[in-house]
C-alpha cells in the first residue's frame, strides 16, 4: 500500500468568498455574476489528480481529512487515459453559479462575455446537437454498426419510458440487435447527497469519464454554492451558512454508481463502456460514507478479469 | 334584486339544472352570465381542471370552489417528456395537497400530469382525505413504492390506482400487501410503469380474488406470463387487461393454461403489455380479439406477419398503437379489416438508425385514411413523406381531430419532388378544419404557418420544429389561430418581433414554449413589463441570463398566463424577469 497522499478535494483559496461581502439580500449583485472562482467544488476520484491544484495547493484554506488506503488508483482502469476529476468550472459563457475554469483538462476557454457559443463538449448551439454517436459494435459480433448521424437532443420526440424499454430489450430476431439498441440513449438518476432534487443524465452523450464528470459538476456545483428549495422559497442570495461551513470544512464528494447487481461502486473502476452497459444510477456522495466501497469495488473487479 | 332578474328561480332548481353541465368549459360559461349564476355554480362545481398548475394558487381555487370533489392539475410542459425540461424545474404538487387537506377533506379524485409527485404527498393524501376514491399520476415522477404503500393501507374506498408512465423507485415489491384483507373496492390498476423490480405475486393474486369488481388491471413486466394466468382465472370480469412480459418457454401446458385462462374472460375490450413477445403465444388471445376495441403493441417487437395476422382478428378495433414493424404491408390489411379504427399511433423501432430498418413509409399511412373512414387521431413516425401523401390523407379523413407527424430526419423535403412540405400540411389544415391538434416536421418554410394561421380556426394545440424560415412564420400563427391554447416551438428562427407584436395573444393562451429559438433576454424582459400578468420564465443552464448581453438568444423560453403571480419554486437555472430582485424573496 502506498503512502497517503493528501488530496485536495475542495479547493479553497485565502481571499474571502465574494459573497461575504455581499449582503445576502443584494440579489441583483448576485445575478449579476458572483465571483466563484475561488471556491470550487473538486471530486477527485482516489488516486487522480487534477493539473490546476498544483499551482493551487499553496491557496487552499482547508483540507478534507483524507481516508488513506481505503481508496485504489484507477487511473489505469480509466478509457483513453488521463486523469477523471470532478473539478470546479465550466465551459466559456457560464457564470455566477459555475465558476470558470483555469486551465485544465476541458477545451473551452475562459471566454464569459456572453457569446452564444457556450456550450460545450461539441455541442453546437442550434440546434442543440449532442455529439457524434460513437458507432456500436456489438460483443463477439463481427459487424459494426453502420455510423450514426449526431444526436438531437430531445429528438424524436419519444419519452424516455419507451427508448428505455427498447434499449434494454432488443428484439430477439434481429442480429444486429445490440448494435441498433445500443444506440439511442440511456437515462439514469444522479442524486447528490444534500440536494433538493434529482437529475438525469444521458450517459450515451458522453464519451468518458471526463465529459461525464463536467457535465455532472456544472449540474451540481449549484447546490454547493446556492441554495435551492424544492417546496419551499428558493433564494439566490448566496450561501447560507450551514453551506457554507460544508464548504469550509472541506466537505468532499465522490461519485458512486449502482450497478446491475445492485451494489454501489466507485465511478472510473471498469472501461467506459463497461460502465455505461452495467450503470443503473449514479449517486455523488460524500466520501466518509463511501469508504466501504474500495474493498467490494477490487474484489468485483478480481472476479469480472 | 338579482333574484327578480333571474325570474326567482330559487338557488336548488339553479343547482339542480347545473348539475347536468359537466364540462368545464360550459361551468366557466355559466359562471359569466350574472354574479347570482356565479354564485351557485361555484359551491356546485364538483370537479376542477387546472391546465397549468402555476396559472392559480390552490387557496384561490379552494377560495373560489370551496365544494370540489375531485382536482385536475397539470404540471411540466409538454416538451419535459422529451427531456427538453431539466430536472428541478417544478411541478411540484405538495403544496396543493396541503393546502386541499385542510380545507377540503371531502376530496375524492385526484388527477395529476407531469407532477413531481412525492412519497410526503402519497401519505399525506392517505391521511387527509377519508373518502378518497381515484388516484391517477401520469408521467409523474419522485415517489416511490413506499408512498403506494401509505395509499395502499390507509384508502379504504380507493377504486382506481393508475400510474400511467411514472417514473417510480421500486424499493420493495411488497407495497401490494399493504392492501388489506379487508379490502374489495379496486376497480382499475395500473401499475404497467412499475420496473422490473418483483412485485409480489401472491400479494396481487389475493387483492385480485378478493376484488370482485376489478375492471381494468395492467401489469408491469416483471410478471411473467406462466403466472398470468392465476391472475387472469381470478378475474374474468376483466375489461382492460395488461399482460407483463408476454414470453415463456414454448411448453404446451403452459400454453394451454394461459390460452384457457384467457379465453374465460369474456368481456376484455382492451389489451396491452405484451413485452418481450414469443410469437407462438400470441394465438392464445385470438378467441378475444373480435371483441377488442383497443390494442397497445407498442412495446411488442414482432413482426408484420403476425401482426397482420393479429389485426385481421380485431374487426373492431377502435385504437391501435403498434411499432413500425407493422410496416405499410400491415397497415394495408388494418385498413382493410378495421374499419372502426378511430385512433393509430406507429412508433419507431430504431428511431436513432440511420437507414430504414423496416418498409413504413407515407404509404401505409394513406392506406389508413383511405381505408378507415372513421380515424379521426394519428401519431405517425416515419422517415419519408410527400406533399401528395399528405393531400391524399386531407382528403381522405376531413374529420381528423388530431395529427401528429413524425419525420425522423429533421428537415426531410418532400421524396419525391425535394421541395416543402407546405403544402401537404396545408392541405390537413384547410381539409381538417376541426383539427385541435397537430404536429408538424419535415422541410418547412413560412409558408405552412401562413396555411396554418389561415385556415386551422380550432387548432389548440401545434408543436414545432426545425422548421420556418423567419418571424413571419410565427406572427402567422400567433396573429391567425383564433382557439390556440399551447404552443410550442423548437430549433425554428423565430424570434422577437413576432413574440412582441403578439404580446396580447398570450394572455390568450395556457402557455408558449420556445427552446433554441432565437429570442433574446432584452425581448422577454419586455414582454414581461409589458405584459404582467403573465410568467415569463427563462430556462438557461448557462448561468445569469443577465451576465451576457441583452441581445444574446436564451436557450428555452415558457410563457404562461397566471393570477398567482410568479413562482416561489423556481430552481437556480430558471429565470422570470422581475425588475425589482425583492419581489423575488417574498
Amino acid at each position: 500500500m502506498s503512502k497517503p497522499v493528501e488530496h485536495d478535494y475542495i479547493g479553497l483559496s485565502e481571499q474571502p468568498l465574494p459573497s461575504m461581502e455581499k449582503r445576502s439580500g443584494d440579489t441583483n449583485a448576485e445575478k449579476s455574476g458572483l465571483r466563484l472562482k475561488d471556491t470550487e467544488l473538486r471530486l477527485g476520484l482516489p488516486g487522480s489528480e487534477s493539473p490546476e491544484r498544483e499551482d493551487r495547493d499553496q491557496n487552499v484554506l482547508s483540507l478534507k481529512s483524507f481516508v488513506s488506503g481505503a481508496k485504489r488508483g484507477f487511473s489505469d482502469a480509466l478509457d483513453g487515459g488521463g486523469k477523471w476529476v470532478f473539478a470546479g468550472g465550466s465551459g466559456g459563457g457560464s457564470e455566477g453559479l459555475f465558476s470558470p475554469r483555469r486551465g485544465g483538462n476541458n477545451n473551452e476557454g475562459n471566454d464569459l462575455s456572453g457569446s452564444d457559443s457556450g456550450l460545450k463538449d461539441g455541442v453546437a448551439p442550434k440546434p442543440l446537437v449532442v455529439q457524434e454517436k460513437k458507432s456500436q459494435v456489438a460483443a463477439g459480433n463481427g459487424n459494426t454498426a453502420p455510423a450514426s448521424k449526431a444526436q438531437v437532443v430531445g429528438w424524436p420526440p419519444i419519452r424516455s419510458f419507451r427508448k428505455n424499454t427498447m434499449a434494454s430489450h432488443p428484439p430477439k430476431n434481429d442480429d444486429n440487435a445490440e448494435a441498433k439498441f445500443g444506440s439511442g440513449c440511456l437515462y439514469v438518476k444522479v442524486s447528490m447527497d444534500g440536494a433538493p432534487y434529482l437529475r438525469k443524465v444521458d450517459l450515451k452523450i458522453y464519451g468518458g469519464y471526463k465529459e461525464l464528470s463536467s457535465a455532472l459538476e456544472k449540474m451540481f456545483s449549484c447546490f454547493t454554492i446556492g441554495q435551492c428549495g424544492s417546496h419551499g422559497v428558493s433564494s439566490r442570495d448566496g450561501l447560507s451558512e450551514s453551506r457554507l461551513k460544508d464548504l469550509l470544512h472541506g466537505s468532499e464528494y465522490v461519485l458512486t454508481y449502482e450497478d446491475k447487481d445492485g451494489d454501489w461502486m466507485l465511478v472510473g473502476d471498469v472501461p467506459w463502456e463497461m460502465f455505461t452497459n452495467c450503470c443503473k444510477r449514479l449517486r455523488i456522495m460524500k466520501s466518509t460514507e463511501a469508504i466501504g466501497l474500495a474493498p467490494r469495488a477490487m474484489e468485483k473487479c478480481k472476479n469480472r478479469t | 334584486m338579482h333574484k327578480k332578474m333571474a325570474f326567482s328561480f330559487p338557488d336548488e332548481v339553479l343547482e339542480h339544472v347545473f348539475s347536468f353541465i359537466q364540462s368545464d368549459k360550459d361551468r366557466n360559461s355559466v359562471s359569466l352570465v350574472c354574479k347570482s349564476w356565479y354564485e351557485i355554480e361555484r359551491w356546485c362545481r364538483r370537479k376542477v381542471f387546472v391546465g397549468n398548475c402555476y396559472a392559480v394558487s390552490p387557496r384561490m381555487v379552494i377560495k373560489r370552489f370551496p365544494e370540489f370533489r375531485s382536482i385536475e392539475l397539470k404540471g411540466k410542459p409538454h416538451f419535459a417528456d422529451f427531456n427538453l425540461v431539466p430536472d428541478g424545474w417544478g411541478g411540484y404538487v405538495f403544496p396543493w395537497i396541503v393546502e386541499m387537506a385542510g380545507a377540503v377533506p371531502w376530496l375524492e379524485e385526484i388527477k395529476l400530469k407531469r407532477m413531481v409527485v412525492t412519497d410526503e404527498s402519497l401519505e399525506l393524501i392517505a391521511k387527509s382525505f377519508k373518502n378518497f376514491k381515484v388516484l391517477i399520476l401520469s408521467s409523474c415522477e419522485g415517489f416511490s413504492t413506499d408512498g403506494l404503500a401509505a395509499i395502499a393501507a390507509s384508502c379504504k374506498n380507493l377504486k382506481e390506482l393508475d400510474l400511467r408512465d411514472c417514473e417510480v423507485d421500486d424499493l420493495s415489491g411488497h407495497w401490494l400487501s399493504h392492501f388489506p384483507d379487508t379490502y374489495t373496492s379496486l376497480v382499475a390498476l395500473n401499475i404497467s410503469c412499475l420496473g422490473s423490480d418483483e412485485v409480489s405475486l401472491s400479494a396481487l393474486e389475493r387483492l385480485v380474488g378478493r376484488c370482485t369488481s376489478l375492471k381494468t388491471l395492467r401489469l408491469n413486466r416483471a410478471v411473467p406470463l406462466d403466472k398470468v394466468a392465476n391472475i387472469l382465472r381470478r378475474a374474468p370480469q376483466l375489461v382492460e387487461f395488461g399482460t407483463g412480459t408476454y414470453a415463456a418457454e414454448l411448453r404446451p401446458d403452459v400454453y394451454s393454461d394461459f390460452a384457457g385462462a384467457f379465453s374465460s374472460c369474456k368481456e376484455l375490450k382492451s389489451l396491452s403489455g405484451f413485452w418481450d413477445v414469443v410469437p407462438d403465444y400470441l394465438p392464445a388471445i385470438y378467441p378475444v380479439c373480435s371483441k377488442l376495441t383497443s390494442l397497445n403493441l407498442s412495446y411488442a417487437t414482432i413482426q408484420s406477419p403476425e401482426l397482420i395476422k393479429l389485426v385481421s382478428h380485431c374487426p373492431n378495433l377502435q385504437r391501435l398503437l403498434v411499432l413500425d414493424y407493422i410496416e405499410d404491408s400491415g397497415l394495408e390489411a388494418l385498413a382493410s379489416s378495421c374499419k372502426d379504427l378511430q385512433e393509430l399511433r406507429v412508433f419507431p423501432s430504431d428511431p436513432f438508425g440511420v437507414e430504414p430498418n423496416v418498409s413504413l413509409t407515407e404509404q401505409g399511412l394513406v392506406a389508413v385514411s383511405s381505408g378507415c373512414p372513421k380515424l379521426q387521431s394519428v401519431l405517425y413516425f416515419c422517415r419519408r413523406m410527400s406533399n401528395e401523401a399528405l393531400v391524399t390523407v386531407a382528403k381522405n379523413c376531413p374529420n381528423f381531430t388530431r395529427f401528429r407527424l413524425c419525420i425522423i430526419e429533421p428537415r426531410t423535403a418532400d421524396y419525391l419532388t425535394l421541395e416543402p412540405l407546405d403544402v401537404g400540411f396545408g392541405a390537413i389544415v384547410q381539409y381538417c378544419k376541426d383539427l385541435q391538434r397537430l404536429s408538424l416536421s419535415g422541410l418547412l418554410t413560412d409558408r405552412v404557418f401562413e396555411y396554418i394561421g389561415t385556415y386551422a380556426k380550432k387548432l389548440e394545440m401545434l408543436s414545432v420544429a426545425f422548421a420556418g424560415d423567419s418571424d413571419l412564420g410565427l406572427h402567422h400563427v400567433l396573429s391567425g389561430c383564433e382557439s390556440l391554447r399551447k404552443l410550442e416551438i423548437r430549433d425554428c428562427p423565430f424570434g422577437d418581433k413576432a413574440l412582441l407584436a403578439n404580446a396580447a395573444k398570450l394572455e390568450t393562451m395556457r402557455s408558449l414554449w420556445m427552446s433554441s429559438c432565437a429570442v433574446s433576454f432584452g425581448a422577454c424582459k419586455l414582454l414581461a413589463q409589458k405584459m404582467p400578468r403573465l410568467n415569463v420564465e427563462v430556462i438557461d443552464e448557462r448561468g445569469p441570463p443577465d451576465s451576457r448581453p441583452e441581445s444574446c438568444s436564451v436557450d428555452k423560453l415558457y410563457i404562461y398566463r397566471t393570477v398567482a403571480g410568479s413562482r416561489f419554486d423556481m430552481p437556480p437555472f430558471v429565470w422570470t424577469m422581475e425588475d425589482d430582485p425583492s419581489l423575488q424573496l417574498s
